[in-house]
């Protein structure tokens, strides 16, 4: 990439240094003095009635200082946010009354190490009363089905049906349709930290400190909120590294039980989920859908129509995990040019943990159940897979391009870039390969899917799936400050989970001022002394982040303009910024550099321009791009700024006997517009490559029909290993957006968007060969395989 | 709680006495005894090897080895990889050249993982690498750089 000094060059990665030395600090790390741990008591049962609590055992236990019951901390706190208008279902960090899942907390054991607190929870005796429980999604929005929340009336949070486009005449002129029903089970991003928070309540200055592994739009004002706390009574510091998140970092119940303890005990108070909370109490499982699509096309294969029906489970406590099912209606006709388009979807409840945001806030089970649909009908219609993306894909020259839900993709050249995809991995090798190992005695397919990654994200999806929801702000912020001897440190508020976020900073504020980005020091304010900030969701950061940066920088500029035109006896607007020094144009022999003009702003009062403030600090606050506008009553609305697309072309070799799949080539093209650092571009998307290859074939929280979780550790829920990942081929093309301050757009989901539904295209394509029907669920464990070889009329049939 | 046990390690190349319960693990032992935080836990039941540190330069889960165990051993963690003079293993220095991570938290194992490897196999094959980081789970990299860095680091020390 040409044209920048420092953008987009191969350059170190500054975090780096100090994590393989290990001197990361996460949340674990930091033990204030006197710290006292949290172990937790929780459900057994799916569904319970607690009738009694009896914790005199486990306060007799050398250590233990309280037993805290949900009953107690209920008096003294606020539910947790909702985002539906669903008053009746309260949401709290220790189980009232009732539990609603197996694995939800029900009371805390505070203790002086965190082996005394679980000593304490197991002698804490609970008395239940099993209650009907309700585990599968679609009977759970049946009218006499096992209420979760009987005061709410309904397992039912939302229904919402949207039309868009000529619907009618969509259907009218299509000559056939495909339908695909895609099952996206339960999973989430389990990232290796587990959920931790450190409250510590200085009773003489009235303030709550809070370090956390948090990745959350506002913890602070939410944890301030529970706790009826002032705001500035909550000072949460976002310079704790977070051993990784992916969307699901929002222990907001976890704060809010260690901030009332801390209160409650005047003491710094520490909780530290052990994996199994983690996996069954964190309220942190990810999307959990039955898709039913429909896509209708003419004679040629040109597609008229879609229609998405969608239910997601949100386990018992949905939060602001409904929301996810209105993010796809930003890109939910995909990379393709469909007409019309209809979507149903349908948001319950039912007795599992929570559902929390996921990697792509529910674009990438869309994109799954979009790509299964296009894969049917190139398999319906008898035309080749890339044939028939191309022959719908927008076209380059369409953008900006309105698609019929309302939003306006920026920018795209999506046929370049799954010519990108097929030339990396030499399609007619890859066939040969294929065909080699099918020769071999193994099943084979290639898989191919092309989707798109939103970014920039905004929170409009609030307003779209609770219209009395009227946010529009979703802003982002940067401060630019250059000290007495010139150094600049750039200050950001938000935590960063892995994102290198210091070196996108430190390069943007290097670029946009001319200045090498090794001298600029980043550093985090905390919820106090910082700015507005919603953190690192929704692939936001280069975009609104860089926005922030761009208009800190401006204003940092103009004023070193102003000090020089002065100085130099001319306008303002007759000078130009030089990396630092400022020059008349059309004489740049007149100039003062930097430490000149540094020494005016900070020493030299009778050489500043009368009215200019001392110092060199500019703040800027950021709106995202592209928003503050509500939707419109039929759901349409520009929701994310930016548009990445990807094209993965995947093949996979499977062992008949056994059904195990194993990836034996993996090849991705990817366009996010201007890269800002190739070296953490390229490491998302092998990450969240490999991330979706767990979700495609390994990873599921799985349940009993009782409700009992099945997956009760790593053993069971499986995280992809280096054996399972294999080597990820990568180019990246670029199509810059005309609605960032580089051209840049999002990276955090990418690799995730599309390899999910790659991967199950690889086997389908397989399993199609042999004459076997397609597996539409996610994951497809060997037994899944095993079955559709002895599926009726296939090969196997065992009739 | 338990009983209690004086062991003696060599801790990143120092004597050390501790004094520690019989149910305590090494990683406790390391983190909260002495501090050496870089060694992260991730599962404590022994899978995803976040907790890797070696013992008489084997890899081991100090999350299922009691500190205990460790009674006569010497213990490296990721704090005793890089010099006394804060310069960096070759491991260390190929892991950022690739960018090896991103999160950091699965780094220390990692870094360590690969230490061992090369410590015994000095130019692994590919097959070698997958196999000995096999066990080290990575959430954000997808492995494609770590193989890269291990890769590095093998050509650098075969260069020396």
């Amino acid at each position: 990439m040409t044209g920048y000094r420092y953008v987009s060059h191969p350059g170190p990665v500054r975090e780096d240094r100090r994590f393989v030395t290990g001197r990361g600090r996460y949340v674990a790390d930091i033990t204030p003095p006197g710290t006292l741990h949290v172990g937790l008591v929780t459900s057994p049962h799916p569904h319970a009635r607690i009738t009694g609590i009896d914790a005199s055992e486990a306060l007799a236990v050398d250590g233990v200082v309280t037993v805290l019951t949900g009953a107690e901390l209920a008096k003294d706190t606020e539910p947790l946010r909702q985002y539906l208008n669903v008053p009746d279902v309260q949401w709290r960090p220790l189980a009232v009354e009732a539990t609603r899942y197996a694995g939800e907390w029900v009371a805390a054991v505070v203790a002086t190490s965190r082996a005394v607190a679980e000593d304490g929870a197991e002698l804490v005796q609970v008395d239940y009363e099993p209650l009907p429980a309700v585990l599968d999604p679609e009977r759970a929005a049946e009218p006499d089905a096992p209420l979760v929340h009987p005061a709410h009336g309904t397992n039912v949070m939302t229904h919402r049906e949207f039309r868009w486009g000529d619907v009618a005449g969509g259907q009218a002129r299509a000559a056939g349709s495909v339908r695909v029903r895609t099952r996206w089970n339960r999973n989430s991003t389990v990232p290796l930290e587990t959920f931790g928070v450190v409250a510590s309540w200085d009773r003489t200055r009235d303030v709550l400190d809070v370090w956390a592994s948090i990745q959350m739009p506002q913890f602070p004002d939410q944890l301030a909120g529970a706790l009826r706390l002032p705001g500035n009574q909550v000072r949460v510091h976002f310079d704790v590294d977070v051993g990784g998140s992916y969307g699901v970092k929002r222990g907001i119940k976890h704060g809010v039980l260690a901030g009332y303890l801390s209160r409650l005990l005047d003491a710094p108070v520490k909780l530290i989920e052990d994996r199994a909370e983690n996996m069954h109490g964190g309220d942190f499982h990810g999307p959990d859908r039955i898709f039913d699509v429909a896509l209708a096309y003419d004679a040629d294969g040109t597609f008229t129509h879609l229609d998405i029906e969608v239910i997601d489970d949100e386990g018992a406590y949905p939060g602001r995990s409904p929301l996810q099912l209105a993010k796809p209606i930003g890109a939910i006709v995909g990379p393709y040019r469909i007409p019309s388009a209809t979507y149903t979807a349908t948001a319950v409840v039912t007795n599992k943990t929570g559902q929390v945001a996921v990697r792509g806030f529910g674009q990438s089970p869309t994109n799954y159940a979009i790509e299964a649909a296009v894969d049917a009908a190139a398999r319906e219609l008898g035309v080749d897979r890339l044939e028939l993306r191309r022959r719908n894909f927008i076209r380059p020259e369409e953008f900006p391009y309105r698609i019929p839900s309302g939003t306006e993709y920026d920018s795209g050249d999506y046929p370049a870039v799954l010519d990108k995809a097929v030339g990396i991995a030499d399609w007619l090798a890859l066939e040969a390969r294929r065909d080699e190992l099918r020769a071999a005695g193994k099943l084979a397919g290639i898989g191919v899917a092309t989707c798109l990654e939103p970014g920039g994200g905004n929170a409009i999806f609030e307003n779209l799936m609770n219209p009395e929801n009227d946010k529009t702000t979703f802003p982002e912020a940067c401060r630019l400050r250059v000290d007495g001897g010139g150094a600049v440190t750039a200050v950001i508020a938000i935590s960063s989970a892995g994102q290198a976020h210091d070196t996108m900073v430190a390069t943007l504020a290097g670029e946009e001022l001319g200045r090498d980005p090794a001298t600029i020091t980043v550093v985090r304010a905390d919820s106090l002394t910082g700015m507005p900030s919603q953190s690192p969701v929704g692939s936001r950061m280069t975009i609104v982040l860089g926005r922030a940066v761009r208009g800190a920088a401006a204003e940092l500029k103009a004023k070193l303009c102003a000090i020089a035109a002065h100085n130099l006896g001319t306008a303002p607007e007759e000078v130009a910024y030089d990396g630092g020094d400022v020059f008349v144009r059309g004489d740049p022999d007149r100039r003062l550099t930097w430490a000149e003009l540094v020494a005016i702003a900070q020493r030299k009062q009778h050489l500043m321009p009368p009215g200019l403030q001392p110092g060199l600090e500019t703040l800027y606050v950021a709106h995202t791009p592209r928003s503050g506008t509500l939707a419109e009553p039929d759901g349409t609305v520009q929701l994310y700024p930016c548009y990445s697309f990807e094209a993965h072309v995947v093949l996979a070799a499977i062992d008949p006997g056994t059904g195990k799949v194993e990836l034996d080539r993996y090849f991705l093209a990817h366009d996010c517009g201007t890269v800002i650092n190739p070296e953490v571009v390229r490491g998302m998307v092998y990450g969240g490559t490999a991330h979706g290859i767990g979700v495609a074939l390994y990873e599921q929280f799985a349940y009993s029909d009782e409700g009992q979780p099945l997956t009760q550790s790593f053993m069971d829920y499986l995280l992809p290993s280096a054996h399972e990942v294999p080597p990820i081929v990568d180019a990246e093309h670029c199509t810059p957006s005309p609605y960032t301050s580089l051209g840049q757009k999002g990276a955090g989901e990418a690799g995730y968007m599309g390899a999910p539904a790659a991967v199950a295209g690889a086997v389908n394509d397989a399993l199609a060969a042999r004459g076997a029907p397609p597996v539409h669920a996610l994951p497809i464990k060997p037994v899944d395989i095993w079955a559709a070889l002895r599926a009726p009329g296939t090969e196997g049939d065992p009739a | 709680m338990g009983t209690r046990h004086e062991i003696e390690l060599t801790l990143n190349g120092a004597p050390r006495t501790c004094v520690t319960e019989a149910r305590t693990s090494l990683a406790d032992l390391l983190r909260d005894g002495l501090g050496l935080t870089g060694t992260h836990l991730g599962c404590e039941h022994g899978v995803c090897g976040a907790c890797t540190v070696l013992l008489d330069g084997e890899p081991v889960r100090s999350c299922i080895v009691l500190a205990a165990q460790a009674d006569g051993c010497a213990v490296t963690t990721i704090e005793g990889v890089a010099g006394p003079d804060g310069r960096l293993s070759p491991v260390q220095e190929a892991f950022c050249q690739a960018h090896a991570l991103q999160c950091g938290y699965c780094t220390p194992g990692m870094v360590l993982a690969a230490q061992a490897l090369l410590d015994r196999t000095p130019h692994p094959e590919r097959a070698e690498i997958d196999e000995a980081l096999g066990g080290n789970i990575c959430r954000c990299t997808g492995y494609v750089q770590i193989r890269e860095a291990v890769e590095l680091a093998a050509g650098e020390a075969g260069a020396r």
